[in-house]
């Protein structure tokens, strides 16, 4: 027979200062848990986020980043005529050759701290290809001029980038005409323009990549095939998706690693403060214990219940941890990405899927630190503890 | 003094609880002290630099490269008393799995600049000698068992193609922060396998004084301003530091996640020392009875917080320390001279007072006001 969880609720609540500091102490271990996962999780998403199955980025063999890469303007024609090319509803290919570079801008809220900032020149077609691509304020860029448009994140965090402001790098002044978001991806962490304007300021008649959209989302090997066996170009296709997410697999790792270690330390320590609680409840409740097993509950269900008790207090800190995790849910932070050296924002992401794994991780702390405990109460000596 | 045996007993009396509440809080300062220095290690790394050392690289972002031929343009400046060049290279060996940096240097002049790079004479004379050598960092040769006078192939990836290097020399560094995991090859070699392209990433310029940085720094930047590749210069410092700014809010992350750890761990601490008073309120009134002050039992209960969080603190620092120091952990590369300093060894000693303090006070104001006839009428 199964001893009511209502015993174990008042129980609990028969010691309220120790069953606050054991549920603080695990919820606290929760919060950093979901606050370190989010924020690999945020990293890893704007990345994510960044490429789309459909497209292809190709560049310059053996490059593992954008910055490393360089391709001709012969060879971004060839990769333009490709059959693999998908065309627009106006006729034309959907391609973008890019210049990619990066610039140091001051932040706004410490000037003496610089930033890299990715600055991409794109082709009037980019807008298209990138289909999570949306302007938010403003017009874009018109060819033949200085004009700029930057991503919404950068916005916030660097001065001079409002909409009609001059922002000043590579020695020239550029008008920012608009602002653009991309769906959370890396993109918004960027400053865009025309790869014609861009090319004579940075460096010379060469392109970085080139992006272009799949004529038949399927068929992405054979246009990887088809251009890596091209005798002219010496180049590599990444389906662009991957790319990305690839791009986030360092610093993703890094984060993810990091979350896990700390916690699981800190784990340690609250499993620990959970078995000092459930052993000092036990010992102070030998008699109640003793009369349990006196009325004819089995050994077993006196182990089940204290396991309950256990989990119940542990849940209740698993609570307390969301709780105090989820105010950092959208926050922006940023970093650099060291795989391609640019800073990157993002926000810390709180999933429900995040939330559920934190409660479930306190829940597994509070078994494993009410176990022994709880054997210990299911093999208690009747007559000695009624004694 | 007298009492210590009274206060071993009482902790032996709950051997389990003590052992666990010790091991929680050493467990608590590991992770202090280490998240602390990341911290204090990033922080360093941001403060190297040679006063006498300048750093000039491109006014329009450090991916740009500048001309070689600026060197003599620069050594001609008032102040000036050696230049010396280098260019990243961004090698990948192997699968690239493990990173290291590696860059082209003008060799005999930035080794004449550095002197944290320390090497026998000999094999400094060998690689200054042989223009397809490399010196490496004394860590590289553990790690991947490379030999003096072998041949290392790197992938270029913004330089393609197959680079080899013999190495034949193998450095130590004196400042901590250099990295003991870097590949320096000769600039000399890089330059005519590019097509001699004539360009260097960063210029080192050493000066004739510390205080005359800003304005050599100015006259360097101005003579360069209308020219197609306009300079930034500054101190050696500035430019590390520019590197430890892009990790933007690590150290606020940090100490927000040791704030939490130890909070937690107090918890639990204190969770456990109230516990131990609890049971006892007998045995103290016992103790008052037969002639024990307040404040002698006020200092007894003090002391086995103190002994707890004290002993937890040397386990959990020493532990630290000697762990970072035995594995020779250097965070991926990303943390060069990872060592927990003596600053963060005080600072977890006081954290650990802290937790004495707030742990034991509760338990020992409560022990020390216990109104002995109402807590005896529970003894039985």
């Amino acid at each position: 027979m199964k001893i009511p969880i209502l015993y174990n609720v008042r129980s609990v609540l028969q010691r309220p200062y120790s069953t606050a500091l054991t549920a603080l102490g695990v919820g606290l271990v929760v919060a950093v848990f979901i606050g370190m996962l989010a924020l690999a999780n945020g990293f890893r998403a704007a990345l994510a986020h960044t490429g789309s199955p459909t497209n292809v980025l190709v560049l310059r063999r053996g490059a593992d980043s954008e910055l490393s890469s360089g391709l001709a303007r012969d060879a971004a024609s060839i990769i333009a005529a490709s059959p693999h090319v998908a065309t627009g509803a106006d006729g034309r290919v959907l391609v973008s050759p890019e210049v990619y570079v990066l610039v140091p801008l001051r932040k706004v809220f410490d000037t003496t701290q610089v930033a890299n900032v990715v600055v991409r020149g794109v082709s009037d077609q980019a807008w298209t290809v990138r289909s999570n691509l949306k302007v938010d304020v403003g017009q874009r860029p018109a060819s033949g001029r200085a004009e700029i448009c930057v991503g919404r994140r950068l916005a916030l965090r660097f001065p001079h980038t409002g909409v009609g402001e001059t922002l000043r790098f590579a020695g020239r002044d550029w008008t920012v005409v608009c602002h653009f978001s991309a769906g959370g991806s890396a993109f918004e962490s960027e400053i865009w323009g025309e790869n014609e304007q861009f090319m004579p300021v940075f460096r010379g008649e060469v392109f970085q990549s080139v992006t272009f959209r799949l004529k038949d989302a399927a068929a992405f090997e054979e246009a990887r095939r088809a251009l890596q066996d091209d005798k002219r170009i010496t180049v590599d296709a990444h389906r662009e998706s991957e790319f990305y997410t690839q791009q986030s697999q360092l610093l993703g790792l890094i984060l993810g690693y990091l979350a896990w270690g700390i916690t699981s330390i800190m784990a340690v320590g609250a499993v620990f403060g959970a078995v000092n609680t459930m052993y000092a409840a036990i010992a102070a409740r030998a008699p109640e214990i003793a009369v349990l097993l006196t009325l004819g509950f089995k050994p077993l269900s006196v182990l089940a219940s204290f396991l309950v008790e256990s989990a119940i207090i542990a849940a209740v800190g698993g609570v307390i941890g969301c709780l105090l995790a989820l105010p950092i849910n959208g926050i922006v932070t940023s970093t650099t990405n060291w795989a391609s050296f640019s800073e990157i924002a993002f926000s810390f992401r709180v999933t429900p899927l995040l939330l559920a794994n934190g409660l479930v991780f306190a829940v597994v702390m509070g078994l494993i630190g009410g176990f022994f405990p709880a054997w210990r109460a299911s093999r208690l000596q009747v007559v000695q503890a009624l004694r | 003094m007298k009492f210590l045996p009274l206060v071993l007993a009482n902790l032996g009396r709950h051997k389990r609880r003590t052992l666990l509440t010790i091991a929680s809080v050493a467990l608590a300062l590991f992770l202090f002290a280490s998240l602390r220095t990341v911290v204090t290690t990033l922080a360093a790394t941001a403060q190297f630099g040679g006063a006498r050392r300048l750093v000039a690289t491109n006014a329009t972002g450090i991916v740009f490269p500048l001309p070689l031929a600026y060197a003599n343009r620069i050594k001609a400046v008032p102040g000036v008393e050696a230049v010396s060049w280098a260019n990243w290279f961004g090698g990948r060996y192997g699968d690239g799995k493990r990173f290291f940096a590696n860059f082209a240097v003008d060799a005999e002049s930035y080794l004449a600049m550095y002197p944290e790079i320390v090497m026998p004479a000999d094999q400094r004379e060998a690689f200054l000698k042989d223009k397809s050598s490399a010196l490496i960092g004394n860590r590289l040769l553990t790690q991947f068992g490379w030999r003096l006078g072998q041949n290392v192939t790197l992938q270029g990836t913004i330089f393609p193609g197959d680079w080899t290097f013999t190495v034949r020399a193998v450095y130590t560094p004196t400042d901590p922060v250099i990295g003991d995991d870097v590949l320096i090859f000769h600039h000399a070699l890089f330059d005519e396998r590019i097509g001699r392209a004539g360009i260097a990433g960063w210029y080192i310029v050493q000066i004739d004084h510390p205080d005359h940085a800003a304005g050599i720094a100015k006259a360097i930047d101005d003579m360069f301003r209308n020219s197609s590749a306009p300079t930034k210069t500054g101190t050696e410092r500035e430019f590390q530091a520019s590197f430890a700014t892009m990790w933007g809010n690590v150290s606020l992350l940090m100490g927000t996640i040791g704030l939490a750890v130890v909070f937690a761990i107090l918890l639990v601490t204190a969770n456990a020392m109230m516990m131990s008073a609890r049971e006892r309120t007998g045995e103290v009134a016992v103790l008052k009875t037969i002639g024990f002050s307040d404040r002698t039992l006020f200092t007894l209960v003090m002391i086995e917080a103190g002994v707890v969080a004290l002993t937890g603190a040397a386990i959990g620092l020493g532990g630290a320390k000697l762990l970072y120091r035995a594995t020779n952990f250097n965070g991926l590369g990303f943390l060069p001279g990872f060592d927990v300093s003596t600053a963060t060894l005080l600072l977890g000693a006081g954290v650990a007072l802290g937790l004495m303090l707030a742990s034991g006070i509760v338990p020992a104001v409560r022990a020390a006001r216990l109104p002995v006839v109402q807590a005896l009428r529970h003894v039985e």
